[in-house]
């Protein structure tokens, strides 16, 4: 049987595909889903679908595979995942996809390097799973749709947040969260824990931030954490709108979207991922999104708030931005308590010393 | 718009909407707004797209009552039950 051994993203997407978390998505894309998904962020059955989930050959060889030829699918180390029966191969313009889906062609964005670095020929065609992805690391904390279903259940949740970020938590982003637990049964703390950008803060000091705020700030009995196995794209609006879907197969009924959502540098504009909901119909996206404006501590306030509920001026606000945390962290010092808890700055700090950033 | 009879049922609208039709339907051969929205309605009713709409929740797989356990097993495992 023919191979292809799958990169880190190709694995993220083939263990959420088995795993039900890109349901109704079945496979890999054929070219019809594919161009559904790119030109109009739609399946052709008309479920909103905003991002290529795409496996590329990656040989010449593997340029051959015929449909109707079944493949074997392989991690890293050459292990036989899953078989695909390969219903489609196609080429793409990637110079397109990236326009559409990146809505840039810059070099200098990670999706687009990604896309430069793998072939513009797809295979598509349903998998079916042998073994799951093999994992070492946050394993009490993989939970499957299925699993947070009888979770929230069990629970006697009915309205679920959703919070993801790939960044560590300030109070900015804690501020988000008990806002939406105030108006729902519970929240799904969902860090993503698939393939980041090497500059971005390391997942396994992401996941401690949240045990220690959690553990000491949060109602234990109203908050799930869990990882999100995706790997980011950088898509910004797009990556939003596919964020918030999948959520609604773990059992979410809302999602929370802030500023700058899945965004990079200056790609996209501060609240971009949020108004591209409205190019929807709410019962065709079929989960509720939460938006919140920039949140920061207001020393006049004397508590954290948003440019929509404060009314005084930046000199007011606590805020930082990332490139300053981390020269205070790197300097040994340690940001506000109103801009983060101590004990997450803690955890950024022995990170920081140990060259893992903030 | 139309009297309640064995066949027929009212329906209530905005009554700034029902002005603006009556403003509309002058000089285009409907003769009421009933009429109109008969019209309207049967034609909307008819459209295969609106059955072809897509679901509004994708209805989670049915679990065996062996998975359920399985599941409920590894959440009390993991200490989330």
């Amino acid at each position: 049987m023919p191979q292809v051994s799958l990169n880190q993203r190709e694995l993220a997407d083939l263990e959420m595909i088995a795993s039900g978390a890109m349901s109704p998505l079945e496979g890999f894309m054929t070219e019809a889903e594919y161009r559904g998904a790119v030109d109009s962020m739609r399946l052709p059955s008309g479920v909103v679908w905003s991002i290529p989930v795409v496996l590329s050959a990656k040989t010449k060889e593997q340029e051959r595979l015929k449909p109707g030829v079944e493949v074997a699918l392989l991690d890293e180390a050459g292990n036989a995942l899953a078989v695909m029966e390969v219903s489609d191969r196609y080429g793409v313009s990637q110079e397109y996809e990236a326009q559409m889906v990146l809505r840039t062609t810059d070099e200098g964005h990670p999706g687009v390097q990604y896309l430069r670095s793998i072939s513009s020929v797809y295979l598509g065609g349903n998998i079916h799973l042998i073994r799951h992805p093999e994992h070492r690391d946050f394993l009490r904390y993989r939970l499957a749709p299925k699993e947070t279903r009888v979770l929230f259940a069990a629970r006697g949740w009915n309205r679920v947040a959703a919070f993801q970020t790939r960044n560590p938590i300030h109070r900015a982003h804690e501020y988000l969260q008990k806002c939406a637990l105030e108006i729902t049964d519970g929240i799904l703390i969902h860090p993503l824990v698939g393939e980041t950008k090497a500059d971005d803060i390391p997942a396994d000091v992401r996941m401690r931030c949240y045990e220690e705020l959690i553990e000491r700030y949060y109602p234990r009995e109203r908050v799930v954490l869990s990882v999100f196995p995706a790997a980011m794209r950088y898509a910004g609006p797009r990556e939003a709108i596919f964020h918030a879907v999948v959520r609604k197969n773990y059992g979410c009924t809302h999602f929370i979207v802030g500023r700058d959502h899945a965004g990079v540098g200056d790609y996209y504009g501060t609240y971009d991922a949020q108004t591209i909901f409205g190019e929807f119909d709410p019962q065709d996206i079929d989960i509720t999104p939460l938006f919140f404006d920039h949140a920061f501590y207001c020393t006049r306030c004397g508590n954290m708030a948003s440019t929509k509920t404060c009314p005084h001026g930046k000199d007011d606000h606590v805020f930082l931005s990332g490139t300053k945390v981390r020269q205070m962290l790197s300097e040994g010092e340690l940001p506000p308590a109103e801009f983060t808890r101590p004990e997450v700055a803690a955890v950024l700090a022995e990170s920081a010393t140990k060259g893992g950033g903030a | 718009m139309a009297g309640q009879t064995p066949d027929m049922v009212t329906l209530k609208i905005p009554r700034p909407l029902y002005e603006r039709v009556q403003q509309l339907i002058e000089g285009t051969g409907f003769r009421s707004v009933t009429e109109f929205a008969t019209y309207v309605l049967r034609d909307l009713a008819a459209q295969p797209a609106l059955e072809k709409r897509p679901a509004r929740k994708k209805a989670p797989a049915r679990m065996t009552a062996a998975e359920l356990k399985a599941a409920r097993q590894r959440l009390r495992e993991l200490g989330y039950l």
